[in-house]
């Protein structure tokens, strides 16, 4: 049980931040091409996901699973994505990539006057508590499962 | 078109992938409905939207393989890629969605 990688992304597309701890395989493109491919994917899923819904939606988009690994989204009402990718034995964690939003990003981020918004988050503090954050998490192992 | 737009998703889920050797998207989950995805090996794909408490899916898609190669692809009147319209695919794939449903949430063979 493992976290492969995470991207923030705001409400125009760009890239907060990325990290990742266990990826055996890059895309085959470059980083900023990834970033976009990721938003857009996104970005289409959503407006599938409401389109083919029966019922009023509350919460959307959750997770999607392959066979290799399952990709968990969360979304503010401001637009800020939280994409997680793991690996298929961790359950839903909507309340880790919530934590991740409220206690790391706005906590370290949005209220730091000397960080700008807009833009990839350039603050080691924010990167480094993550990282420690998500090291705590009971489904992430240091050995690559 | 949202079948293509599916299609292409289901490819991007498997460039994007961290790991060696994924398959495009098996199951997308919402909080209303879960969409299961079964690809052949000929490519092509089954789409199921289902509740999302909904067990033995996995099952009924094969079964749906099972009649779309039995009365679909024996059938000498259905041409390939065009929309099916064969009465017994439809009758038997009625049969294996309600036999799904009564199974319900205690998954098959209860």
């Amino acid at each position: 049980m493992t976290v492969h990688n995470l991207y923030l992304f705001d409400r125009n597309g760009v890239c907060l931040h990325y990290s990742e701890w266990h990826r055996k395989k890059q895309a085959g493109i470059s980083q900023e091409e990834e970033f976009k491919l990721m938003y857009g994917m996104l970005f289409s899923i959503r407006s599938f996901v409401s389109k083919m819904s029966p019922l009023d939606m509350k919460d959307g988009f959750l997770a999607f699973q392959t066979s290799r690994y399952k990709l968990h989204y969360y979304e503010t009402p401001t637009g800020i994505k939280v994409v997680m990718n793991t690996d298929l034995g961790v359950g839903p964690i909507r309340d880790v990539l919530h934590h991740i939003y409220s206690a790391l990003y706005v906590e370290l981020v949005v209220k730091n006057p000397l960080c700008p918004l807009g833009q990839t988050v350039q603050s080691e503090l924010f990167r480094s508590r993550l990282d420690s954050y998500i090291r705590s998490l009971p489904f992430f192992s240091a050995r690559a499962g | 078109m949202l079948a293509s737009m599916f299609h292409s998703l289901f490819a991007i889920g498997s460039q994007l992938s961290p790991e060696q050797g994924s398959s495009g998207i098996e199951m997308l989950e919402t909080d209303t409905f879960k969409l299961h995805c079964f690809q052949t090996l000929t490519g092509i794909k089954f789409v199921v939207l289902a509740d999302p408490r909904q067990a033995g899916i996995d099952s009924l898609l094969r079964k749906i393989y099972e009649i779309y190669s039995d009365f679909a692809l024996k059938n000498p009147f259905y041409s390939l890629e065009m929309p099916i319209r064969c009465e017994l695919f439809e009758q038997n794939l009625k049969l294996a969605l309600e036999v799904a449903e009564k199974a319900g949430t205690f998954g098959p063979g209860s």
